[in-house]
């Protein structure tokens, strides 16, 4: 196979992305200077989204690949939504059992329920 | 395989995509029009994507369920410097120093299309330079870990005991891949250097790319989970 062949792009869009991936990176780091919640999480997920997609768009050159392999590889992981879902729901619940079996505090009068326990 | 990517190539301008796929993967013939090196790295890479999806699942699953506080890892990985203590400081310098790493491995892919044997060998020896650099300070971050902080995989005096379990299975995962390939780059830049690839091609300097891209691809995922979270 001729060099023709292989993936050729002008440097310039290389050093554009490197650039943009410094950049989101220092976004992702001071990301970590914000207080928990929905805004700082969704920050977190947006330079991550956007940093991988750089770099499998244009350092991995998905970007010019035939659809065929673009799908065949991209496609399957999706189906990790479905395991990270079920985890979540399983997590949740084996905390609710946790707390509600396994830790006094919780119960919202110590006293009370110390007087029950002795039923 | 020359004649049917020139074929594919050609007939991309009027398909549409759903056509090209049907193109690509009906009858008795190549689907993918790359190297098939490529293809099976990409395939290799589709199955490590699901490893590290499982630890980060198992991860996420565990920080869910435990109805003991988290350990912050803003404070957990701080690093005091000159007497203020800045937080996830060496994190930040590992994540640029991936970043560095995946723009010099682009860069030797371009030149090897170039048949510039010096500069790609140079480049990817840089980039293995920074992967090593990467796992240097993984190590003393991990010694900090244990030595200083007492942290173990069955519990830390910081919180939730799967923690340790969480941080030494995740990032050591990641450091035996980042280990990996380094010796890969360097066993491939130095027959760059020699010109083995002369007659056969530099796909395999952007197969190799696929794969170092992939480690840094894989931190990006970790950096959010696991110490921004």
């Amino acid at each position: 196979m001729s060099s023709a062949t292989g993936q050729q792009h002008p440097l310039k869009l290389y050093f554009w992305v490197w650039g943009l991936l410094f950049l989101f990176s220092g976004f992702s780091y001071a990301t970590d200077f914000l207080p928990h919640g929905y805004f700082r999480w969704g920050l977190i997920l947006l330079f991550m989204v956007a940093k991988a997609g750089f770099i499998i768009a244009i350092f991995m050159h998905m970007a010019w690949e035939r659809k065929a392999l673009i799908w065949a590889i991209l496609g399957p992981p999706v189906v990790l939504l479905v395991l990270i879902a079920l985890m979540v729901i399983e997590g949740d619940y084996t905390e609710f059992t946790r707390l509600n079996s396994f830790s006094a505090p919780i119960v919202p009068s110590g006293h009370a329920a110390a007087e029950e326990a002795h039923h | 395989m020359a004649q049917s990517q020139a074929t594919a190539t050609h007939a991309a301008d009027t398909e549409t995509a759903w056509q090209s796929i049907a193109t690509d993967w009906s009858a008795d013939k190549q689907t993918f029009h790359v190297p098939w090196g490529k293809a099976m790295m990409w395939i290799f890479l589709l199955s490590d994507t699901f490893i590290f999806s499982c630890f980060l699942t198992g991860y996420m699953n565990v920080r869910v369920s435990t109805a003991v506080p988290w350990p912050n890892p803003s404070e957990v990985f701080g690093l005091e410097v000159f007497g203020v203590s800045v937080p996830l400081l060496l994190i930040g310098i590992m994540t640029f120093d991936l970043i560095t790493s995946s723009g010099t491995m682009a860069l030797a892919v371009n030149f090897g299309y170039r048949r510039d044997r010096g500069r790609t060998a140079a480049l990817m020896f840089m980039t293995a330079a920074f992967g090593a650099l990467f796992v240097a300070m993984q190590a003393f971050e991990w010694t900090k870990l244990i030595t200083a902080e007492g942290v173990r995989p069955w519990a830390n005096p910081m919180g939730a005991s799967q923690f340790g379990a969480s941080f030494f299975m995740i990032t050591g995962f990641h450091g035996l891949h980042v280990s990996a390939g380094v010796i890969y780059l360097c066993i491939v830049a130095f027959k760059v250097l020699r010109g083995d690839y002369e007659k056969r091609g530099y796909e395999i300097v952007e197969i190799a790319g696929l794969y170092w891209h992939f480690v840094d691809l894989v931190w990006v995922f970790i950096f959010a989970f696991f110490y921004l979270w």
